[in-house]
């Protein structure tokens, strides 16, 4: 591929030091962090029952570009919804791709779509990475969010995950976070991680079968100050937030883990350990979710069940991120 | 400038005008103060007159700088949002503001305001109009026409005890 800048970096950050792209939550300050929590505040607003018009003219006259080149639904309707409430002008791009020869048709692609005007890029890509790449790409006054890339990062569910934390628990410092699942293939994990450590949460905890947290992720996290658990039973003890995560079968060989009920048997968010959290605890999950797999039906539609709350303060996260890079 | 007697004034124009013969509106008066100044004057206004509700209109999400300064222009919406608690919709809006300068923050406060519903009218009173317009606005009364070079920015302060000054800041560059 061809690069006019280093690939390797991961530079966000323009030279002023403001953010232009959004690629990773790892490194990010915690000013920045709060920065876009704040931001997305104001946009929360825009969607108040009595607004007649939710709709504010803030990217008019701008071009989003939704590059998928991973399914998605969550995602791509809410950066989608998130666009058009900025007045934004959106293309959705779904573009299929296989593992090979992705380098040169990618940055064809780009170049094209560039040419066609683009102000911003919302990029999925299997690849980890990729997004990095097409924001070392770029032109500097085109803009680059991932939104989520193999299994990197995922910024903009990172963000609205800890917004939803702090609006139902406010101070970050003090909570203890049980992720449950494939921490292994899960860039929302990693997102999460690098945003409540930076935020100064000191207790975070990650559960899974020793197939999805191997010796090697176990000793990064552990570096990161996470602790390591293989019993949902040990980990989840006085949790005030249980995250949840999908099984990501597209990422992994046959028999990894075990599949279905089995596993539900042994890493499924369940009453009797859900009851071992705290009694107020709040249960999230990033989605796509499968009841009876990762997280029992009766939980997901539970009282402390906050998933849809997720969705909805996700929309004003990528309002924020948006009006945010676009103006820098 | 004493902005407590410029208060008084309003006030004063207010008692004796739209709100001489409350009772008697066929078309319902609500004060819609534009953050943060203006809606300090509602808050009070609205005790003063023995209001039960007061609106505070945030004009960020339309401000017409935010191409040249970025989502820093829409920084002061997080302390204070907009919040009508009332229906808009054919109702008699009195904006109020602390100070009347280009009237830029008027243009913006209308669109804000027309995203909420279609009002029957719309009024602007502030406590000090500077003149020095860039757009086709005007207000339909201010305690005070005052006269201060480009270079100066007028700004309301609010003291704990709801007290209202006026300070004269040098505008930054």
């Amino acid at each position: 591929m061809i690069n006019k800048k280093n690939s390797s970096t991961t530079d966000q950050f323009n030279k002023e030091g403001k953010l232009t792209h959004l690629l990773t939550l790892e490194g990010m300050p915690k000013e920045q962090i709060l920065y876009i929590l704040n931001t997305a505040k104001q946009f929360v607003s825009v969607a108040a029952p009595n607004r007649e018009v939710k709709k504010v003219p803030l990217l008019r006259g701008k071009s989003v570009f939704n590059l998928f080149f991973e399914n998605s639904t969550r995602t791509r309707t809410t950066f989608e919804i998130a666009a058009n409430r900025l007045s934004a002008d959106v293309i959705n791009l779904d573009i299929p791709t296989s593992s090979t020869s992705k380098g040169e048709s990618l940055i064809d692609t780009i170049d094209n779509l560039v040419a066609m005007q683009a102000d911003i890029f919302v990029v999925r890509h299997n690849i980890s990475r990729a997004p990095i790449e097409i924001a070392n790409h770029v032109p500097d006054y085109v803009h680059v969010i991932n939104a989520g890339d193999g299994s990197h990062q995922h910024p903009t569910q990172g963000l609205l995950d800890i917004y939803t934390m702090r609006h139902f628990k406010k101070d970050l410092s003090k909570l203890s976070v049980a992720i449950i699942g494939d921490i292994l293939h899960s860039r929302v994990a990693k997102s999460n991680i690098h945003a409540l450590t930076t935020m100064g949460c000191n207790d975070i905890r990650a559960i899974g079968p020793e197939s999805l947290l191997p010796s090697d992720l176990a000793r990064d996290l552990s570096s990161l100050g996470v602790k390591i658990f293989h019993k949902v039973e040990d980990g989840i003890k006085g949790a005030d937030v249980v995250m949840t995560l999908r099984i990501q079968k597209e990422r992994m060989e046959q028999g990894q883990v075990p599949e279905g009920a089995a596993f539900f048997k042994q890493f499924g968010l369940n009453q009797e350990r859900l009851a071992m959290a705290k009694s107020d605890a709040i249960v999230m999950h990033p989605g796509p979710m499968n009841r009876g797999v990762e997280i029992d039906s009766t939980i997901a539609d539970g009282n402390q069940s906050v998933i849809l709350n997720q969705v909805t303060f996700g929309i004003a996260i990528r309002m924020a991120v948006m009006s945010i890079v676009a103006g820098n | 400038m004493n902005a407590e007697a410029l208060y008084r004034d309003l006030l004063k124009h207010l008692k004796g005008g739209l709100f001489q013969n409350a009772s008697h509106q066929t078309t319902p008066v609500y004060l819609a103060g534009l953050a943060i100044g203006g809606a300090w004057l509602a808050e009070r206004l609205a005790l003063d007159l023995g209001l039960t509700q007061y609106g505070v209109i945030n004009v960020s999400f339309h401000r017409d700088d935010y191409a040249e300064k970025g989502i820093r222009a829409i920084e002061t919406a997080s302390t204070m949002p907009t919040k009508l608690p009332f229906d808009v919709n054919h109702a008699h809006i009195v904006l109020l503001d602390d100070v009347l300068l280009t009237g830029r923050t008027v243009r913006a406060a209308l669109n804000e305001l027309f995203d909420f519903g279609r009002p029957a009218k719309v009024s602007l009173m502030v406590l000090a109009d500077r003149g020095e317009r860039e757009l086709p606005v005007s207000a339909n009364f201010a305690s005070q026409t005052v006269i201060l070079p480009e270079s100066q920015i007028l700004v309301l302060e609010r003291n704990q005890d709801n007290q209202f000054s006026f300070v004269i800041e040098e505008r930054n560059k």
